[in-house]
């Protein structure tokens, strides 16, 4: 896998290159996963994203910012769309874009909010709704490089059926060897599961999360609000600012 | 501005990538308001204008402005006093050139 070197250079100049759907398989209601085929992809690291750009017929055009999913494999990339009522891109992207028609995309890009398979310190993920597709590609990566560091994901959803991936987790929470997941439920819980539907907290953090003398990498990604006040409970809990990584998703799609 | 409305540092990457030889997404920098270093990538980044506002998230204060049009971008960074590129080691030729 062609990675970019850790903050240097790339080498190659960022180009839009056209991409073609393939696959497209259903999360949730609201959620899909898109298989890209993009000729010449040059890999990435888990944790990076894609900008994907629409060009109207009269020229008009919009940009997002999409997670990868996982891994690549060769020209191929996997998008995970939450859709976003009056969005731009997305309802596009899951009620309207057809197999083999082009949309524009460069990438990868991101440096900063990765998780290498070098990496040895164990690592906290915290998913707010749609925010766990980064960190699924970290999972997924940590897998296909028979990594041992040990991975806590803390999965904050509203209901059961907003989980995103909930098979593959429930199979690789089971397979994965040093793999834990947590799941917090905001609007309604599961049958069996302990306690009352709430919002992530300090108790939960500080539950499922590693104790800071662990120094563990911490990675947070969800809508702004959760991100901030996960952020801040780490940040309280005494995880140095520098190892808390944060990535927000705003309202526009 | 309301509250929720800023999306992310993150996103600057692939915009600034179209003008820059390095990856700038894990660099700092520092706002000339308040004197604090921290990612890029912390930035709370404003797209209603017609362009990107970064903006410190304590100060709220602007570090970066970037407007991009068909055939030129002005990039504007006066809110911030430097900015740290992580690099390479710089390899020396082994002997004058």
């Amino acid at each position: 896998m062609a990675a970019p070197t850790p903050g240097g250079r790339t080498g190659t100049p960022l180009t839009w290159r056209v991409a073609r759907l393939v696959e497209r398989r259903p999360e949730t209601p609201t959620a899909q996963t898109l298989v890209l085929e993009v000729p010449g992809w040059p890999g990435h690291v888990a944790g990076q994203h894609v900008d994907v750009r629409l060009t109207a017929p009269d020229g008009y055009q919009a940009a997002r910012s999409y997670s990868l999913a996982g891994p690549a494999e060769g020209d191929r990339i996997a998008l995970t769309v939450q859709r976003v009522p009056d969005g731009e891109v997305s309802p596009y992207l899951i009620d309207v874009w057809a197999a083999g028609d082009p949309v524009e995309v460069r990438g990868p890009v991101g440096g900063w909010f990765v998780w290498r398979t070098t990496e040895a310190a164990p690592v906290l993920l915290v998913a707010g709704g749609s925010g766990v597709v980064p960190l699924m590609a970290m999972i997924r990566a940590r897998r296909a490089a028979g990594s041992r560091v040990p991975f806590r994901l803390i999965y904050s959803v509203r209901t059961p059926a907003d989980v995103i991936y909930a098979d593959e987790l429930r199979r690789r929470a089971r397979d994965d060897q040093g793999l834990d997941v947590a799941y917090v439920y905001t609007r309604a819980a599961p049958d069996g599961w302990r306690g009352e539907p709430h919002r992530l907290g300090l108790a939960d953090v500080n539950t499922h999360g590693w104790p800071p003398d662990l120094e563990p990498l911490c990675y947070v990604c969800g809508p702004t609000g959760f991100v901030e006040t996960v952020a801040d409970l780490l940040v309280g809990l005494g995880h140095p600012a520098r190892r808390v990584k944060t990535e927000r998703f705003g309202p526009t799609g | 501005m309301t509250e929720m409305s800023y999306l992310d540092g993150n996103m600057l990457d692939g915009p600034l990538r179209e003008l820059f030889a390095v990856d700038l997404s894990s660099a700092t920098g520092r706002c000339e308001s308040c004197g604090m270093v921290g990612p890029m990538a912390g930035l709370h980044v404003f797209s209603h204008a017609p362009g990107l506002v970064g903006r410190r998230p304590a100060c709220t204060e602007v570090m970066l402005r970037l407007v991009r049009a068909p055939d030129r971008a002005w990039l504007d960074l006066r809110g911030s006093t430097f900015l740290q590129v992580p690099m390479p080691p710089d390899q020396p030729h082994p002997r004058p050139l």
